[in-house]
């Protein structure tokens, strides 16, 4: 009996946190209209602007935070995709066992390094470099660039891409390359025109659960990204995200009734949707459209 | 009839086999050469990331100390001549410190001046006469040479960081306090010594008196509480989907269920805390008790998921076994499951516990973040843990706390080290091939 308590549970912390999401969001949404939260283009949660204005404690457009959010996982996916990628390919089909024993438990380690410190390496490492560097070319970087926070984030994301990649890229079957081989393709060749399409769902689903990741990280784009939310896609501009706004409305003083501390839970709810959904599609297509290969 | 277009048109054939046999194997080159520098980079970046934190972590765990001839006055300490535990507490130890310093620099007259020389020193400073008057009333009425910690501005002037060639108004120690730096130093009255503040005491407004052990013993507290909720609860959760729970709709739920729970961003499980345990429950904020239940929440999927492969690599032998000579299927999974998966499930909760262990942003949520410079005492008291330290430090505008932060993330990484290490050595010593 104790065991199916305790089994149970999963389920119990899943239906805790959509309720707890969903009853804070809605208390939320009493005070500020969905559709303001969803399509408005004004995020200013701190100030009152007018005091005729709904919700009176400011302004609670999200899309800001979602173009910002979007802008930081594209750029954090646009480094890890092609490094992750290849990096598994040179593993999986180049590399000699030793290098692989080695490179690998390192590429690992990316992995279990706590967020926090990827943190630190953004905003004092990486972000003063690209505005220095910035700086010296004459394009103005700004010190929280979504860059700096993309690339890190990127780096962090490596490991979710290489290694899901190579267990998709070593598990097609030897038979598939070694027919391409007799025909005389090159081992590049084989790997793109072979390896690659047969191992794709697996590779989609790899880059969906590290777009999930990246949506749902929090530290490196609390300490290295900003709390200013513009609507732009300038990469060297700052920008803020879903997660470092809940942050920045919950820590300090908060009386739990207002607009201010609600919205947090309605980001909240957004954001659980949102990797669940990418999670759930990961799965999808890696179950839809696997090869069988006997 | 003449064989020479054909074999011209042979000849340009091949030279044109040729030349796509050299591109495709140009192509072959290059391909192999994006995965090496790919994997370089990756590598790059893992380097550069850890050498950046040693090199600027290491100062960190050194202090600048000054020798002053500290003149123990019993008008300052007790007026009234009495010695009592109370009026010693209570003296004003800064004045010692201050008439030191006045004495060391006697040219120095004006208030503004007074007070720019008494920077040098740490306000850490007066709490170790204290500390050394309270353990030896004796002292009082003489008169010795003490080393006192240096202010972090002092400390960064030893250490090089704080060159006169930045301009005055960009750099924390004034041309006057310099001067004085350079003559103390000169006089071989300052010296580097090993940080032992740092690794014994709580958090601290002033840079040179802030420590990590405050936020260690939160971290520990934390994960105790984490680990008793997570490892009974896994196991007992993977034992019964294993072993126990019929093929149906219901367990099949619970497996997606954990699957995708073990995907739902950190900070999600935070707001759940902030809810359910802060506004609901009425817990207390900053409390290592509510961090502990949050992380124990969140690493939970990653228990069971590892425990049920623990307990799945076990061959049915050894059920069949136990039930042939009269076990009752409990007593098979307690007496013969349980006891060769356990090697196994440890390491997964060891894994579990290094990946709470370095959780930042559900902490957030629930108050984790406040600043507590007192060590916590048990799991009601507020405490921060290890990388939440780590990240308040960051936000602090003093030059002094970016070292304090990377030492932080070193002693951070060397208990993940540690964890990861015990892990893998288990795995090692007890994995067994059927």
């Amino acid at each position: 009996m104790l065991l199916v308590v305790s089994s149970l549970l999963a389920i119990a912390t899943t239906v805790g946190i959509v309720l707890s999401l969903l009853f804070e969001s809605l208390r939320f949404f009493e005070k500020v209209p969905v559709t303001e939260f969803l399509f408005g283009l004004e995020w200013h949660p701190q100030t009152a602007m007018r005091s005729d204005q709904v919700g009176s404690s400011g302004s609670f457009g999200a899309v800001p935070l979602f173009t910002g959010t979007a802008l930081i996982s594209l750029i954090s996916l646009l480094t890890a995709g092609p490094i992750g990628l290849f990096g598994a390919i040179y593993l999986a089909e180049y590399s000699s066992k030793t290098v692989r024993d080695v490179v690998k438990p390192l590429l690992e380690i990316l992995a279990g390094v706590p967020t926090v410190i990827y943190g630190f390496f953004a905003a004092l490492i990486v972000a003063p470099m690209l505005r220095d560097a910035g700086g010296f070319m004459g394009i103005g970087i700004s010190s929280e660039s979504a860059l700096a926070a993309g690339l890190v984030m990127g780096v962090m994301i490596i490991p979710i891409v290489s290694s899901l990649s190579d267990d998709v890229i070593t598990s097609v079957p030897k038979a598939l390359r070694e027919a391409s081989y007799s025909m005389g393709a090159t081992q590049s060749e084989t790997i793109t025109k072979v390896v690659l399409p047969a191992a794709l769902p697996g590779i989609v689903s790899a880059m969906l659960l590290a777009a999930s990741r990246a949506i749902g990280e929090t530290m490196i784009v609390v300490m290295a990204a900003g709390l200013a939310a513009n609507l732009t896609a300038n990469p060297f501009a700052a920008v803020t995200t879903i997660t470092v706004q809940i942050v920045g409305l919950l820590t300090g003083d908060q009386e739990f009734d207002s607009p201010k501390t609600l919205a947090a839970f309605a980001l909240g709810l957004v954001l659980f949707f949102v990797t669940l959904v990418l999670n759930i599609t990961a799965l999808r297509v890696v179950k839809k459209y696997r090869e069988k290969y006997d | 009839m003449t064989d020479s277009p054909a074999g011209s048109s042979l000849d340009t054939k091949a030279a044109a086999y040729a030349a796509l046999l050299r591109k495709r194997y140009g192509a072959e080159t290059r391909f192999r050469l994006y995965g090496i520098l790919a994997t370089a980079t990756a590598l790059f970046f893992l380097g550069a990331m850890l050498i950046s934190i040693i090199v600027i972590g290491h100062s960190a765990f050194r202090q600048t100390f000054m020798k002053l001839d500290i003149f123990f006055d019993p008008q300052v300490i007790s007026a009234n001549g009495k010695t009592d535990l109370n009026t010693l507490r209570t003296a004003d130890y800064s004045a010692l410190v201050k008439s030191s310093l006045r004495e060391l620099f006697p040219a120095v007259k004006d208030r503004r001046e007074q007070r720019q020389l008494f920077g040098l020193i740490s306000r850490g400073a007066e709490d170790s006469l204290r500390e050394q008057v309270m353990a030896n009333p004796g002292l009082i009425g003489s008169k010795s040479e003490v080393w006192l910690m240096a202010s972090d501005d002092m400390d960064l002037f030893i250490k090089g960081d704080i060159t006169r060639d930045m301009p005055e108004a960009e750099r924390q120690l004034s041309n006057l306090q310099m001067d004085w730096a350079g003559q103390i130093a000169a006089r071989d009255d300052a010296e580097l010594r090993f940080n032992t503040a740092f690794l014994t005491t709580g958090d601290s407004r002033e840079p040179e008196t802030a420590g990590i052990w405050g936020a260690v013993t939160g971290s520990f507290y934390t994960l105790v509480v984490t680990m008793v909720l997570s490892f009974p609860i896994g196991i007992m959760a993977a034992l019964y989907l294993q072993e126990f729970a019929p093929k149906n709709t219901i367990t099949e739920l619970i497996e997606v269920n954990i699957n995708n729970l073990a995907a739902v961003p950190s900070i999600v499980f935070g707001l759940l805390g902030l809810a359910v345990f802060l506004n609901f429950l009425q817990m207390p904020r900053s409390a290592p008790l509510v961090g502990g239940i949050v992380l124990a929440l969140m690493t939970l999927p990653t228990i069971i998921i590892a425990a049920r492969a623990a307990i799945l690599a076990i061959p049915p032998s050894i059920r069949e076994a136990a039930l042939a000579v009269g076990a009752s299927p409990m007593q098979t999974a307690l007496h013969h499951v349980i006891p060769l998966a356990a090697p196994g499930m440890m390491t997964g909760a060891i894994l579990g516990m290094a990946r709470a262990l370095g959780e930042t942003a559900p902490l957030l949520m629930i108050g984790m973040v406040a600043f507590i410079a007192d060590v916590p005492e048990g799991i009601f008291d507020p405490a921060t843990v290890l990388p939440v330290q780590i990240y308040l430090w960051a936000d602090s505008p003093e030059r002094a706390f970016v070292a304090k932060m990377a030492a932080g993330i070193m002693v951070l990484l060397t208990f993940l080290i540690v964890m990861n290490l015990i892990a893998v050595l288990l795995r090692r010593r007890f994995e067994q091939k059927w």
